[in-house]
């Protein structure tokens, strides 16, 4: 069971609180209209699926219910990073030579 | 009474009292004190199980945990717990114990044929001799071999016991209490920090309590140990856990410890649990497992009477227990020495040390001259005689060409064996650290860690009594700094002897007996030969993940803690590559088998899973009404009455409620407040339907998609307000809908200004559907006009439902004139049963979710999820005309205008009726367009929907067909066992194709 920090609770809770939403940083494309088959194929479905430190969407659902991103190492569940939604992307490289990933 | 095998004196068992146990209905001896198995070996009796797969005798091997052999049963309240290792069964007054694996008694087993039938088990068995064929797999094959093999037999009624559960927090968690982990915990618990301490056996001390030939600060260890307990113990920030197996390392330092509460007690208090399990989140872990001792693997090394060197030390020191009259020791290493001396010094005579070693510590041969003890170096077992017990071994005598010459036959009645010592490394792995070779020692040891924990002592792959007891003291205050920041200053015991010593061996021992004859075992347990082991290699096995399933080496309950470094060792011979190249197979949740009993927890019976119940609950039960569970809810299924089965009662509901009235708990649909300036907005993007210009006051079906175009859920929603709308779900798929609308609204329009607040449980929810729905309700609704003209179809008012607000919803899923009541939860029963008086004034009935289901597919109106799968599009459902063409975006807009949404030849929704009226279709049957398509034909479709229509006289369907809109009027076919059925294509709606009796 993983220990995650909410930071809009500003608290470390139990996983059993947190929905996992998958992988952080998938826009949906803002005009849907002008996105071609292929980039609406790319928003639904294609997922980078990291070994290693990746960026995902968690949810606060049962405390404050807000949606936020984290960085975590998918091998040994490190988490390297909090993030509130609407925060830029860090850069995940930087992040893993400094975790000495 | 006569305990044969029971020493003069010494061990930490009460000789005060005696003890009365059985063992397959035999009654013995033991004292408290005593585990199953040290008492069953004080009455001389080592044989206690048959093997696994040839039902070959077997012996107690261990005095731990790892045991593969003693597997036995335990009675306690009329049923049986299986597969219990007697080495950790705690001897108490009426013990009852029987052996497994065996028929029709222990001393004489039928099975053991297999062991004369042996070529036919070779490693892969399973994979080879029941391949063909494949129709013998459920009937021949898989019937023998769950007779013929397996362990005990899983008891046959509910678990009588009870279960606890906690959660705890420390800042240090000691796993293991031998003196490694007794100092740990000491050196972290005098820093101040939160100290758990955990041990799986009864007694703290670990190898201490077994130890009498060394001692610390000047005592004997075992007292040393009571001295640092009564320390622990008095000391308010340590938590001391005998009886606890920590079984499970998880992420982020959350460990699993399994508490065996009364299972050691003869008479418990009733109100205490069986096992306890704790959850902790530790600070900082310290590992102090220990090692234990690895088997040789020499030709028969599975009799009775064969032990582990350290267990027959243990057994005689800790419990008073010879483990035989006349013992040969054989080993490759120091340690086993020191179990001949002691066992020599308490009168047993020791028939010969015969070791592997072509010179052992001359130190320890000038000992064992001097009692009298025959020393045999470069001695290898080659062989052993006897049946249910050892009565003689065959030695074998080194060459230095590698060959082993005959070295004659010793006779003895038990055999102590040492291949050396393997760190216990479970816990460190389930960590997910890696461990890593050392060679001078030859063992795995842990390697860099992972998470916040250390290993101390012999897991750490440090051996010897000072070692152990320097690297706790420094693994205990390690973890309290790390942990709390604090340090303390305390004072480090001094050992004198419990030296490490050397030596060891690994894999299987040279021998002179003919190879393809002998059965040296490797896994006690699954019956894994070193030959099985080579086999696999010839076999194409490569990597010793694969080895471990074609042999099942490893896969026993100790999950190769006896076995793992024999097996590598052999098959890297047999690949002749390094012992390192061939890896190791990870040790798994749980380190020691763990009941489902501690899992499951108070999670059983009515706690299992929540049960929701709807206002009308006590009502349905009192009218003999049945109950539908659907998702965690029980809803009304149908209300037979005077003898009604189920057909009749729904003719009945169904016809009633199209003739006059009928009353329906809808409480359990989803409903979602959607509130603020932009709550059109967002409608509008959520749902396919247009929003910004429906009229406050009235409704519109919902229909709600993801973003790949698929229908996923639908409902009505009223608009009570410019910015407030009523959003109903369906009855599954409320938690889903809610959450995607909170996805959406955070993560991608953040901007919008709307609250959605789920009112599931807010509102008890009427439904009064027929044509004189309005007459029932008008007496006890107050404020608002309910003519037609007023409260059209489709509309919504805020009223007052006998004096309590209500939102009136005149809307179907009937196709009758409805409304739809939604009163406070707490004013629900109070409604229901005020509707449920009138309706019977005027004949009505209430009716369950079988009469709805009807009554909505005569309409055509389709249930997400019965009728649709995920890859059903609005156009698909024949739904297009819900999809507002004129939105700039709507999630699934985009979806659905992928090419191959937009292709032909989708499958679609239709009616079926069979060309015999009386027929009524299985739901999920395929429909073919030919009659008879011959195997393996792709179906073009299945029925989703299937009834018996009371208004049409006949039966109707609803199917999802490939191209089925184009079909209409044609005939397709259901292919059944007995016979295909030819349906004729229709449209989705069968009753009152114009909507006439919703618009009144
Ligand atoms: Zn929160």
């Amino acid at each position: 069971m993983l220990l995650i920090y909410c930071p809009y609770c500003q608290i470390e809770r139990a996983e059993i609180e947190f929905r996992c939403g998958g992988e952080a940083h998938i826009a949906r494309p803002s005009d849907p209209e002008k996105a071609t088959d292929d980039d609406w194929v790319e928003f639904l479905y294609m997922r980078s699926n990291t070994k290693g430190i990746a960026a995902e969407r968690w949810r606060h659902i049962h405390g404050c219910g807000r949606f936020f991103n984290a960085v975590r190492d998918t091998v040994s569940d490190e988490f390297l990073k909090v993030y509130k939604t609407g925060e830029a992307k860090p850069d995940l490289e930087a992040i893993a030579r400094e975790a000495g990933k | 009474m006569s305990q044969p095998f029971r020493t003069e004196k010494g061990g930490r068992i009460d000789r005060t009292g005696e003890l009365t146990f059985t063992f397959d209905g035999e009654e013995m001896h033991g004292h408290a004190g005593d585990t199953l198995a040290s008492a069953l070996l004080a009455n001389g009796v080592h044989l206690v199980g048959r093997s696994f797969k040839y039902h070959r005798p077997r012996g107690i091997l261990s005095a731990g945990s790892e045991e593969p052999n003693a597997l036995v049963g335990v009675y306690r309240k009329g049923d049986q717990t299986p597969n219990l290792r007697a080495t950790q069964v705690e001897l108490y007054h009426g013990l009852q114990a029987v052996s497994q694996n065996r028929f029709p008694s222990l001393g004489f087993d039928v099975g053991a044929v297999n062991d004369l039938l042996s070529p036919l088990f070779p490693a892969g068995f399973y994979y080879k001799t029941f391949m063909w064929p494949k129709s013998f797999w459920d009937r021949v094959y898989e019937p023998i071999i769950r007779a013929a093999a397996g362990l005990g037999k899983p008891p046959k009624n509910p678990d009588h016991d009870t279960y606890g559960n906690l959660y705890a927090h420390c800042d240090v968690l000691v796993a293991g209490s031998g003196p490694s982990g007794l100092a740990a915990a000491l050196a972290a618990a005098e820093t101040g920090a939160r100290v758990i301490l955990c041990d799986e056996q009864a007694e703290f001390g670990g190898s201490l309590l077994s130890e009498n030939s060394a001692t610390i600060d000047g005592k004997d260890p075992a007292i040393w140990v009571a001295e640092i307990v009564a320390r622990l113990a008095a000391m308010d920030n340590v938590t001391l856990l005998p009886r606890t197996t920590a079984f499970g390392y998880f992420a982020h330092n959350f460990i699993a410890l399994a508490e065996r509460v009364t299972e050691h007690l003869s008479d418990p208090d009733p109100r205490l649990p069986r096992e306890r399990l704790w959850q902790v989140r530790a600070k900082e872990v310290v590992i102090a497992a220990g090692a234990i001792e690895r088997p040789m693997v020499f030709p028969e090394n599975d009799r009775p009477g064969i032990l582990l060197a350290d267990a027959g030390r243990t057994y005689l020191n800790r419990y008073g227990v010879k483990v035989g009259h006349k013992v040969l020791v054989a080993t490759a290493c120091d340690t086993a020495w020191q179990a001949a001396f002691d066992l020599a010094d308490h009168g047993v005579e020791v028939v010969a040390i015969a070791d592997l070693r072509e010179s052992p510590p001359e130190s320890l041969v000038s000992i064992a001259a001097a009692r009298g003890i025959r020393v045999e170096a470069g001695c290898v077992v080659t062989g052993t005689l006897g049946r249910k017990r050892v009565r003689a071994a065959l030695l074998g005598r080194m060459m230095t060409s590698g060959q082993v010459a005959a070295g004659g036959q010793i006779e003895c009645d038990a055999l102590l064996m040492s291949g050396g010592w393997t760190p216990t490394v479970s816990l460190f792995s389930q960590s997910r650290g890696k461990v890593v070779w050392e060679a001078e020692t030859g063992a795995f040891v842990p390697g860099k860690s992972v998470q916040k924990e250390r290993s101390a002592g012999a897991a750490n792959g440090l051996y010897g009594l000072q070692a152990s007891l320097t690297d706790g003291y420094a693994a205990g205050e390690g973890a309290a700094r790390a942990a709390t920041g604090k340090s303390a200053t305390i004072n480090h015991s001094r050992t004198s002897g419990g030296e490490a010593g050397t030596g060891g061996t690994l894999g299987a021992l040279p021998h002179d007996r003919n190879a393809s004859r002998v059965k040296a075992f490797v896994d006690y347990q699954n019956d894994v030969t070193a030959k099985d082991v080579k086999l696999a290699v010839r076999e194409g096995m490569q990597s010793i993940e694969h080895i471990k399933r074609y042999t099942t080496t490893g896969m026993a309950t100790d999950q190769g803690r006896l076995s793992n470094m024999n097996a590598l060792q052999i098959a890297s011979g047999a690949l002749e590559k390094p012992l390192t190249d061939v890896g190791l197979t990870t040790f798994r949740q749980p380190f020691t088998p763990t009941t489902f009993g501690l899992f499951a927890g108070v999670s059983r019976g009515d706690f299992f899973d929540p049960v929701r119940k709807t206002p009308s609950h006590d009502w349905v039960v009192e009218k003999g009404g049945l109950f539908e569970d659907v998702g965690q809810w029980k809803r009304a299924w149908y209300f037979p009455k005077n003898g009604e089965d189920m057909h009749a009662a729904v003719e009945r509901e169904c016809r009633t409620v199209r003739e006059s009235v009928g009353l329906f708990d809808a409480s359990t649909l989803g409903k979602i407040e959607v509130a603020g300036p932009d709550a059109a907005e967002f409608l509008e993007r959520m749902y396919t339907n247009p929003w910004k210009k429906l009229a406050p006051g009235r409704c519109r079906y919902g229909l709600l998609l993801n973003d790949a175009g698929f229908i996923t859920d639908d409902g009505v929603i009223g608009r009570l307000a410019d910015d407030r709308f009523h959003v109903t779900t369906t009855t599954g798929g409320a938690p889903s809908v809610f959450a995607t609308m909170e996805d959406y609204l955070q993560t991608e329009w953040p901007e919008l200004d709307v609250w959605i607040t789920s009112t599931t449980d807010q509102y008890a929810v009427a439904a009064i559907q027929g044509p004189k729905a309005r007459e029932v309700i008008a007496p006890f609704i107050e404020g608002i006009d309910l003519s037609a003209e007023a409260l059209p179809h489709m509309s919504v008012k805020e009223a007052m439902f006998r004096g309590i607000p209500c939102r009136l919803f005149r809307i179907s899923f009937t196709g009758e004139l409805g409304f739809e009541i939604n009163v406070p939860r707490r004013h629900g029963k109070m409604m229901w049963e005020t509707l449920a008086g009138e309706i019977e004034k005027h004949g009505g009935t209430a009716y369950g979710t079988e009469a709805m289901h009807v009554l909505r597919a005569e309409k055509g109106y389709i249930i997400i999820g019965q009728d649709t799968d995920g890859t059903v599009t609005p156009q698909d459902a024949g739904m297009s005309w819900a999809i507002g063409k004129n939105k700039f975006d709507f999630v699934g807009k985009r979806g659905l205008e992928r090419p191959d949404l937009k292709a032909e030849n989708r499958k679609q929704l239709v009616g079926l009726l069979t060309k015999d009226p009386k027929i009524k279709l299985e739901e999920g049957a395929q429909v073919t367009t030919l009659e008879n398509p011959a195997t393996g034909t792709p179906a073009d479709g299945h029925v989703t929907s299937s009834y018996y229509s009371p208004a049409l006289g006949r039966t109707i369907a609803l199917a999802i067909v490939r191209n089925g809109h184009a079909l209409e009027g044609k005939t397709l076919y259901v292919p059944m066992p007995e016979g295909s059925i030819p349906v004729e294509v229709t449209g989705t709606v069968f009753y009152d194709k114009e909507g006439a009796r919703l618009n009144v």
